[in-house]
């Protein structure tokens, strides 16, 4: 049972952190109708920027939980901003371009910021400084779960209820949901389209930085790499909550998290990836529109 | 100073002064990742702050060149001059036959001589550069022709090249044997996979065959029984020349001269099949779908063929790969080669075959040539693809479309001489 | 006269809401008919049903080839099958291949009457090379035929509009239909255009003996050259008739009041 629990609670905490980044997927797509490739490569920029920024404010004596937040809140910074311009890089001047130049440039992009940050930083792995002590409350299940992987859960949560209350009820949110039913209309009405997009890129963007340093701080090690295997399975999260939707992003990253930790744990570790990967082929052939998405058709 | 040039200055005042705020939002950005160089293990910081300075200098002129070059492309006449400019050039060139006679005389002179004029070493970078020019123009039929964007094509790839190394290990066949049974496995798994998927639209298309590849790749790691996992399989035999045995530097002309083969045959397939009845469907496909269908045209059956096309000449290229290196393991056939492959096909031009063979010599030997260069690669590989996508999406070399002759009412010829051979 | 589309009680769903409410429609060899009817009415939908786009939800689609005696349901087939079969459309918001030549995108659409494969690309045998050349002739006879032939080498995306109108019409007729669709043909051209477009209409009628049903806001077009008209309105069909039983039905009068005639 015990190791049940493990398994389930290691396949929350995955699913947590493919939760945060699967939103940042889902909204762009949302409101462009783009895979953002270059995803995972914020999430991964926010996890090297909470480390440098953590080393070098561990030099000016700083430690523990208000280092942890102080570097967050860095990458945070960062990260929303690397997205913000991307966006404006890459993707903006491509808005009329046919569907797959976009997508093209996002792998472009993707290729050159692992490359960054490879040639600039290094292609080993970093170790990530335990910044957080296990709490003494958990001490009772820390076998089972521990506090890194609480912290993880409860972040999400957070996060996942302030975006849900931001987009519901705040003036920017509703402009966002009105851009992705309908972008000409939205633009007639007066909705600023552009900022309503770079608005969205700076809250994915935030919140996959958010999820870059809470599973560095978890994990213990980052390299330039881990944007991508990360990115993929959050957009299969996405994809499987049912792309566009908030909601299905959630759902989807703790599905995917969970059949990961199950499988790995009964059948077999060394097929971790081919576990979430097959599921993404799966979903797509399947149900492309995802669980909680609707199928759209082309007009003719 | 008169009047009219102080709009002028005013504007030049307002351009540098925005470039001089981008350079200074680069700077800012770059800041923790170029700056602060991290040693965690000695728990000690490097302090970088030339970099800083590179990238201020850098980003401001880069900022001017692409505001102006948003400009010339929202107004539309950056296109039009080149393009007619390649145009006429590409006309005289076809139109004087002699001229191009010679060019391709002198051409076929140098890849034939170049095996004895260079080293061996020269000699195996070409190979490799060749190879990819067959890579490129398979994946050229997937993407260019079909607009099918494929983000797993080195799936294929592996296929051919374990096909070769397994039948080879196990039961000793082989490479001529092997070549046509690894394009074949490769063109079965191609169908296999495209039958599901390639229903899906462009973008999910391309994460669903990026999932297949990396399956195939995790399986070949992790399957031991199967493939010697990440150990690989190694004593792989070089292709034999009618049971003579050749020296290391000789098979390496052999190999030579049967990747120059294979890249003539490609060439004159691909470009057969471009102005084909086939052809002209993909073409089709790719600019509209719903018009295609309309028109009598077979979605799923013209897609199938299209990718598993595409798969084959990946398969053979494996092959190749396998008898060339003697040695492969699954670290070969990352996501990374199917990008460099793609991002050939991207900038040389999707649909165009003179395009993609200068793409693929380009990418492949200038990292191998400037040294310095080569550490960059992926670097500048993944901005140019982002370039190209901004600025020209058509990339290097533009396809130019056939021109046919045809019988007019009154049976007279037209249109004679004007077609043949687009870029 | 015998029919040659013969569609008994279609209906069209999409959700909760019915685009299509139970229309009755038959197209008789040698004839020209037209769809009329306000804006949103369901005409779109009703054609895309017939080539297949969509899947009705009820109702028979019946289409016979003149000269055969077994009539082909339509419902289920893909749309490249309907083609196959012998029915041919245009689209109201013109969808040629753009980056083609104009020769080309008729050539296309000569596909499903043609029959060369990869081995025949690639070798270029006898066969296969007749085959293009009669391709290549016989599109450009089609050019000829709409007056497009001084564009042939012309880019499709580098044509002017009532060009581009044209051929699609070309690309159509290339399929070798029995039954031409025309989703609103006239749209965007000036009254020269629109009656060369009239006289284009007759002409493939009386000179290939190719029936024709099209959809058109132009009242002037659709009265002079319509044999029977039918109008929808709210998915429903309201009037059928002669374009004078048309012209004076009450129905047809109050379903366009409100809206500006010619919208």
């Amino acid at each position: 049972m015990d190791y049940f629990l493990e398994l389930f609670f290691g396949g929350l905490t995955r699913g947590s952190i493919y939760a945060l980044i699967a939103l940042g997927y889902t909204m762009v797509y949302g409101i462009i109708q783009l895979i953002n490739f270059a995803h995972g490569e914020i999430y991964m920029i926010g996890a090297f920027t909470a480390l440098i920024a953590a080393s070098a404010l561990s030099l000016l004596g700083l430690n523990g939980p208000a280092l942890l937040v102080l570097a967050g809140l860095i990458a945070v910074i960062y990260s929303a901003a690397y997205g913000y311009t991307i966006e404006k890089i890459a993707y903006k001047p491509l808005r009329t371009a046919q569907r797959l130049s976009p997508l093209i440039s996002a792998i472009g992009m993707s290729i050159f910021l692992q490359n960054y940050v490879l040639l600039a930083q290094t292609s080993d792995f970093l170790s990530f400084p335990t910044l957080v002590d296990e709490f003494a409350f958990m001490e009772p299940v820390s076998h089972i779960m521990r506090s890194s992987e609480l912290l993880i859960v409860l972040t999400t949560l957070v996060c996942t209820v302030l975006l849900t209350l931001f987009i519901k009820f705040s003036r920017m949110g509703k402009a966002m949901r009105a851009t992705a039913q309908d972008k000409t209309m939205a633009m007639l009405l007066g909705i600023n389209i552009n900022q309503v997009i770079s608005v969205t890129f700076i809250i994915g963007s935030s919140l996959a930085a958010v999820g870059g340093v809470l599973i560095s701080n978890h994990i213990g090690q980052i390299n330039f790499y881990i944007g991508f295997i990360a990115g993929i399975k959050a957009f299969t999260a996405a994809v499987l909550g049912g792309i566009g939707s908030i909601p299905g992003a959630v759902l989807g990253g703790l599905i995917l998290g969970w059949t990961e930790s199950f499988a790995t744990g009964y059948v077999s570790s060394d097929y971790e990836d081919v576990f979430a990967f097959g599921l993404l082929v799966f979903i797509l052939i399947f149900r492309p529109a995802g669980i909680l998405g609707r199928t759209s058709t082309d007009k003719v | 100073m008169n009047t009219q040039s102080i709009p002028f200055i005013r504007r030049a005042v307002s351009e540098i002064g925005r470039s001089l705020l981008v350079s200074c939002w680069f700077m800012f950005l770059t800041f923790p990742i170029m700056v602060i160089k991290v040693n965690p293990l000695e728990r000690t910081i490097d302090w970088q702050w030339m970099r800083l300075v590179w990238i201020g200098l850098a980003v401001f002129p880069l900022s001017l060149v692409w505001r102006w070059l948003m400009m010339r492309k929202e107004q539309g006449s950056a296109k039009d001059g080149e393009d007619s400019w390649q145009k006429r050039l590409g006309e005289r060139i076809r139109a004087d036959r002699k001229i191009s006679a010679a060019i391709l005389a002198l051409l076929a002179a140098f890849v034939v001589a170049f095996p004895f004029i260079f080293s061996s070493y020269q000699t195996q970078i070409m190979i490799s550069a060749l190879m990819y020019v067959m890579l490129g123009l398979g994946l050229n039929i997937v993407v260019g022709l079909a607009g099918l964007l494929d983000l797993g094509y080195v799936a294929f790839y592996a296929v051919g090249a374990y096909s070769y190394a397994l039948l080879n290990h196990h039961f000793g066949l082989g490479f001529w044997s092997a070549l046509p049974i690894g394009a074949g496995l490769a063109t079965i798994f191609g169908i296999l996979l495209g039958f599901p998927v390639l229903r899906l639209r462009g973008d999910y298309l391309a994460i669903v065959t990026l999932g297949f590849g990396e399956i195939i790749r995790l399986v070949l790691e992790n399957w031991n029984a199967f493939s010697q996992g990440p150990s690989g399989i190694a004593g792989i035999s070089r292709p034999g020349f009618f049971g003579i045995e050749l020296s290391l530097s000789q098979h390496t002309v052999f190999l030579y001269f049967i990747v120059l083969a294979l890249v003539a045959f490609t060439i004159l397939v691909v470009s057969r099949l471009r102005n084909s009845r086939i052809g002209r469907a993909w073409i089709a496909l790719r600019e509209d779908e719903i018009a295609c269908q309309a028109m009598g045209i077979d979605k799923t059956k013209t897609k199938l063929t299209a990718f598993a096309l595409g798969a084959t000449w990946a398969g053979f290229v494996g092959c190749i790969f396998a008898a060339k290196t003697t040695f492969i393991n699954p670290a070969s056939f990352t996501f990374m080669e199917s990008a460099i492959i793609l991002s050939i096909v991207v900038l040389g031009g999707m649909g165009s075959i003179i395009g993609v063979i200068v793409g693929a010599l380009v990418l492949i030997l200038l990292p191998e040539y400037l040294r310095a260069f080569s550490e960059y690669r992926m670097l500048v590989f993944g901005a140019s693809m982002v370039l190209i996508m901004v600025f020209r999406p058509q990339g290097i070399i533009t396809g130019v479309r056939r021109h046919y002759r045809f019988r007019q009412k009154e049976g007279t010829e037209e249109q004679g001489e004007r077609d043949a051979a687009s870029a | 006269m015998l029919q040659v589309l013969d569609i008994k009680q279609l209906t069209m769903d999409f959700g909760g809401l019915r685009a299509i409410d139970d229309v009755d429609l038959e197209v008789r060899q040698g004839e020209i008919v037209a769809l009329i009817g306000p804006n949103g009415a369901g005409k779109t939908t009703f054609f895309n049903c017939v080539t297949g786009v969509y899947e009705p939800t009820g109702g028979v689609m019946m289409a016979r080839r003149p000269g055969k005696n077994a009539s082909v349901k339509l419902n289920k087939l893909k749309p490249n099958v309907i083609t196959e079969h012998g029915l041919a459309r245009t689209f109201q918001n013109i969808r040629l291949f753009q980056n083609m030549t104009v020769l080309e995108n008729v050539m296309v659409a000569r596909h499903c009457r043609t029959r060369s494969g990869i081995l025949g690309a690639i070798f270029r045998n006898a066969g296969t090379r007749r085959e293009e050349q009669e391709t290549v002739d016989f599109s450009y006879g089609l050019l000829e035929k709409v007056g497009l032939q001084q564009h042939v080498n012309d880019l499709a995306r580098e044509l002017p509009y009532g060009a581009q109108r044209r051929l699609e019409i070309a690309r159509a007729l290339a399929t070798e239909p029995f039954l031409l669709l025309l989703d609103e043909p006239a749209a965007g051209m000036n009254p020269r255009e629109t009656s060369e477009l009239d006289a284009l209409i007759t002409r493939i009628r009386d000179d290939e003996g190719i029936s024709i049903l099209l959809i058109e806001h132009d009242m002037k077009l659709v009265m002079s050259i319509s044999q029977r008209i039918y109008v929808m309105d709210y998915g429903r069909l309201i009037a059928q008739g002669t374009p004078r039983e048309i012209a004076e039905n009450p129905n047809v009068i109050k379903a366009y009041l409100g809206e500006t005639f010619d919208a």
